[in-house]
């Protein structure tokens, strides 16, 4: 029979009818690189342990936390978090709390004893890392965990460099820090106490060490010329948060002044308080918003009777009293002197006005750099002499344990890959995940959990940590306020707002692929997408 | 993937607090799959499936889908569909090629209502009460051509779920006007020319609300802009027998004259400007609206859109501010009739708290000359 009559043609399926053609542009998936992350001086992958806490997931989620900072429940205590100075959550309501998550997350680990192995097989290299603070730590836990063998030489009695001399109980409590060292050191890393490494080449050639990893940190109080008298007392900031450290405070007397505006300065103010100062006064020649210190520590000292004085310097100091003279700011910002002068009452004068590294054991080492009192070193923390890298306070930057923990893994990288002949593997980065990539639409409104607080008046007198931590229930809460800027997390959206059904699902996990034969191009999943993680892209024609 | 271990409530759509974005988005991987949209499910129907001719980033398909699938669901699968001429039916069928994956029947522009009375009867004679009948059409098939039909099936009580997918014109013949366009908007039977440019303030009919005076068991109005709360409609619709109305804005690339990428946000700045309230009737009485999240602006909504760029300079700033004052009015009376700010402290709830019971007004007795409340 011949073919039928068009009008009985047999009914088909619109999917013979490929739209794709019409196409002009194309959607297709990317991963930015989300602000917390770049932020991120340790170079944690904020969003990804996120990602596995959002889900309740915490030891997936410390284990990613592991991955780049071995020290989580003390960087979650006392990090300065630029991650949530960038968080895009704060253009929407309140950044994510992510301190207070990997607090949380350290937390749980020491709680519940949870390990980390070495990863790689043992190389047969043997490193020296001289000191113990937190840049020596990190660069031994990484190292460890390439199969090399670690020795880490500390001048003091016990591990743990400034954020156990520096960083005053109340922030970071001994026993956290105590555990996390003990982590590090469970994993074989040699832990040799009271032994100051005083000249490096030699102990690499004696003693047979393939590389050094130098962190020995910034401990010397910088001073500045003040005429005393006799009896005034006078002494350096450091030194007092040491010895209150090692349980041997010093006696201050009741008017305690504190030169200076940086965190040391407000850690001294905040010590005084607690060593039993009726008055602590901070002096500070220049402004509050030109004062280095972070805006949290201020306020919390405020919030503790610490008090400011703007704009004056120490002139000289006395038995029981002090001479300050009055500043005022040129119209550069810089403090001068205006003569007149005003009388403070006070029994000590702790001097916080910035630290200096000890580089003695880098004597006669030529071939290391040092300028502005820092050992100059690469993006790669490598120095001039072969197999010597440095980080930490020793190295110019930020001096915060954040920062030296990203310098000692980066060390660790740069080590381990010179140990064995390669150049190390830096992709570069994805672009950056900014907010106006986002549809805010779809976030619900969740402002930030406020943590607990320590009475006030309990703080004054004790060195009972001031902050307090998430429990699980709003650790998860404030987990899953994290908008996952740039990367997908699987919401669906795009599979659902798709008129064309060119959305393919491919199961959790797997994310989603677009299918090109039917996809008309119109972008409405682009536009729709919440975190940005879709573009649209010119067709080839 | 664990399922999550917070203080959750149990599984129901309303009040569930999840802060990412669960409560908005299609679905999302920590929540509850009975929680996600019928469309986060890779196993949904695909009612109307790829290869269709509609434009890109068209409202309509996306509306049809989203409802089909809705119904598809609801039904296990037992339903039948009922076509208008328009759009839809073109752009789905062009012999011998259909999009349709439901059964599917087509008879002419006006009669789309009386013939699902017609497949509800004979489903009936036959016995077959499991097999749901739905008709559909656009604004044009269902405010125009085939409103006499439409309420007859709506006093006769005739057991169909109607929906009208609202485009706002004629769009598939050339984009003319309906008794559904709203004021100033250009059509081509509408120019934006003279004094009063675009559609007259003071003509055409708010549908919802005659549907409402049919005092029929269930009338809805939704947008594509919010799945959660579509889906949830045509579940309860699904849930009752007898004439049943649902009323969805599609926002049309082609006769808006906006960008395709911008369907979803036009038809959620519809809704949180205030322009097209969203809310749902029982028997008669308004018992739920959506409450506004972030009120916007008419301009907001009027300016990415070419049906209305007689208002504005090129620059974007207003050309017609008595115009556009017109529209803001409209909003602004909806807002204040159906009570869309109300109960602002519940905005973190998440999705299905912000629903809530109306102000009071007995929309029944209101005017029914105002299309999205014009006049």
């Amino acid at each position: 029979m011949a073919e039928p009559f068009a009008i009985t043609l047999d009914v088909g399926s619109s999917l013979a009818n490929r739209t794709g053609a019409w196409r002009t542009e194309r959607p297709v998936y990317v991963d930015r690189l989300p602000p917390c992350n770049e932020a991120c001086p340790a170079g944690e992958n904020v969003q990804r342990w996120l990602y596995h806490a959002e889900e309740g997931a915490y030891e997936p989620a410390w284990r990613q936390l592991m991955e780049e900072n071995p020290l989580p429940a003390v960087t979650g205590r006392v990090c300065y978090h630029p991650c949530e100075t960038a968080c895009n959550r704060g253009q929407l309501d309140e950044a994510v709390g992510i301190s207070a998550v990997e607090r949380f997350l350290g937390d749980q680990a020491i709680e519940h004893g949870w390990r980390v192995a070495a990863a790689a097989p043992s190389s047969g290299k043997r490193i020296l890392v001289c000191g113990s603070g937190p840049s020596g730590l990190s660069a031994a836990y990484h190292l460890r965990r390439r199969g090399h063998a670690v020795t880490v030489r500390e001048a003091a009695a016990l591990p743990g460099g400034m954020m156990r001399y520096g960083i005053p109980a109340y922030r970071l409590p001994r026993d956290v820090l105590q555990a996390e060292i003990d982590r590090i050191l469970a994993l074989g890393v040699e832990l040799q106490l009271g032994r100051t490494v005083t000249d490096v080449p030699a102990a690499m050639t004696a003693e047979g060490f393939d590389a050094v990893f130098l962190a020995v940190g910034a401990q010397i109080g910088r001073n500045a010329y003040i005429p005393a008298g006799d009896t005034a007392h006078v002494l350096d900031a450091l030194s007092m948060l040491r010895s209150t450290a090692d349980e041997r405070p010093p006696l201050l007397g009741r008017r305690v002044v504190v030169y200076g505006g940086g965190n040391t300065a407000m850690d001294a103010a905040r010590t005084a308080r607690r060593l039993g100062a009726t008055d602590a006064v901070v002096v500070y020649r220049r402004t509050r918003d030109r004062m280095p210190a972070q805006d949290a520590e201020v306020e919390e000292a405020t919030a503790e009777g610490v008090r400011m004085k703007w704009l004056a310097t120490v002139a000289r100091a006395d038995a029981g009293k002090l001479l300050l003279e009055r500043m005022v700011l040129d119209e550069r910002g810089f403090p001068q002197p205006t003569g007149e002068f005003e009388e403070l009452l006070a029994d000590a004068l702790v001097l916080a006005l910035g630290q200096e590294a000890d580089l003695s054991l880098l004597q006669g080492v030529t071939d290391v750099t040092v300028a502005e009192g820092v050992v100059q070193v690469g993006p790669d923390m490598a120095t001039g002499h072969p197999g010597v890298f440095a980080g930490g306070d020793m190295v110019s930057g930020e001096r915060t344990a954040t920062v030296a923990v990203g310098h000692g893994k980066r060390a660790a990288r740069t080590i381990d890959a010179w140990l064995r002949g390669a150049a190390p593997a830096a992709a570069p980065p994805p672009p950056l995940a900014v907010f106006s990539l986002l549809n805010p639409w779809y976030y619900a409104d969740a402002p930030k959990t406020v943590r607990p607080e320590l009475d006030l008046v309990r703080r004054q007198s004790t060195f009972d940590e001031v902050v307090g931590g998430l429990d699980e229930s709003n650790a998860l809460f404030e987990a899953r306020r994290c908008l996952s800027c740039g990367n997908c997390f699987e919401c669906d959206n795009c599979f659902g707002v798709c008129p064309d059904n060119a959305v393919r699902k491919l199961g959790p996990g797997l994310r989603y692929q677009f299918d090109y034969d039917y996809c008309k191009g119109c972008g409405i999943c682009v536009e729709e997408c919440p975190c940005g993680a879709i573009v649209m892209e010119p067709e080839r024609i | 993937m664990t399922s999550p271990p917070s203080a959750d409530p149990p599984a129901s759509r309303e009040g569930v607090k999840f802060y990412q974005v669960g409560s908005f988005a299609a679905g999302n991987r920590l929540l509850d799959p009975a929680l996600r949209t019928v469309q986060a499910d890779e196993r949904r129907a695909n009612s109307l499936t790829s290869g269709h001719r509609a434009c890109q980033g068209c409202g309509e398909a996306l509306g049809a889908r989203y409802t089909l699938d809705a119904v598809m669901r609801a039904t296990g699968g037992q339903m039948v569909a009922v076509n208008a001429t328009g759009c839809l039916e073109v752009f789905s069928t062009p012999f011998p090629e259909t999009s349709w994956r439901v059964p599917w029947l087509h008879s002419l522009f006006g009669n789309a209502p009386a013939v699902a009375t017609g497949v509800a009867a004979a489903l009936r004679a036959q016995g077959r009460t499991d097999v749901r009948v739905v008709a559909q059409a656009g604004d044009g098939g269902t405010v125009d051509i085939g409103f006499g039909c439409l309420s007859g099936m709506f006093e006769r009580n005739d057991d169909v779920l109607f929906v009208c997918y609202d485009n706002e014109a004629y769009m598939n013949t050339g984009v003319q006007r309906s008794s559904a366009t709203p004021p100033a908007a250009r059509t081509a039977t509408t120019e934006a020319v003279g004094p009063q440019p675009g559609n007259p303030f003071g003509q055409g009919k708010n549908l919802p609300l005659l549907a409402i005076a049919h005092d029929i068991p269930y009338v809805a109005t939704a947008t594509v802009a919010d799945l959660h709360d579509l889906e949830a409609k045509v579940e309860r619709a699904m849930a009752v027998r007898g004439a049943r109305y649902l009323h969805v804005l599609v926002p049309c690339p082609l006769g808006w004259g906006s960008a395709p990428r911008d369907t979803v946000r036009l038809a959620r700045l519809a809704k949180e400007t205030g322009l097209f309230p969203v809310l749902e009737a029982e028997h008669g009485e308004v018992v739920r609206v959506s409450r506004i999240r972030h009120r916007q602006p008419v301009e907001e909504y009027l300016r990415p859109q070419g049906r209305y760029a007689h208002l504005f300079t090129a620059s974007g700033a207003p050309a017609r501010p008595d115009l556009i004052g017109g529209l803001q009015r409209i909003a602004d009376r909806n807002v204040r009739r159906f009570g869309l700010l109300d109960g602002g402290d519940d905005e973190d709830q998440g999705r299905g708290s912000g629903d809530r019971a109306p102000a009071g007004a007995d929309p029944a007795g209101a005017s029914p000359r105002s299309p999205t409340g014009a006049g």
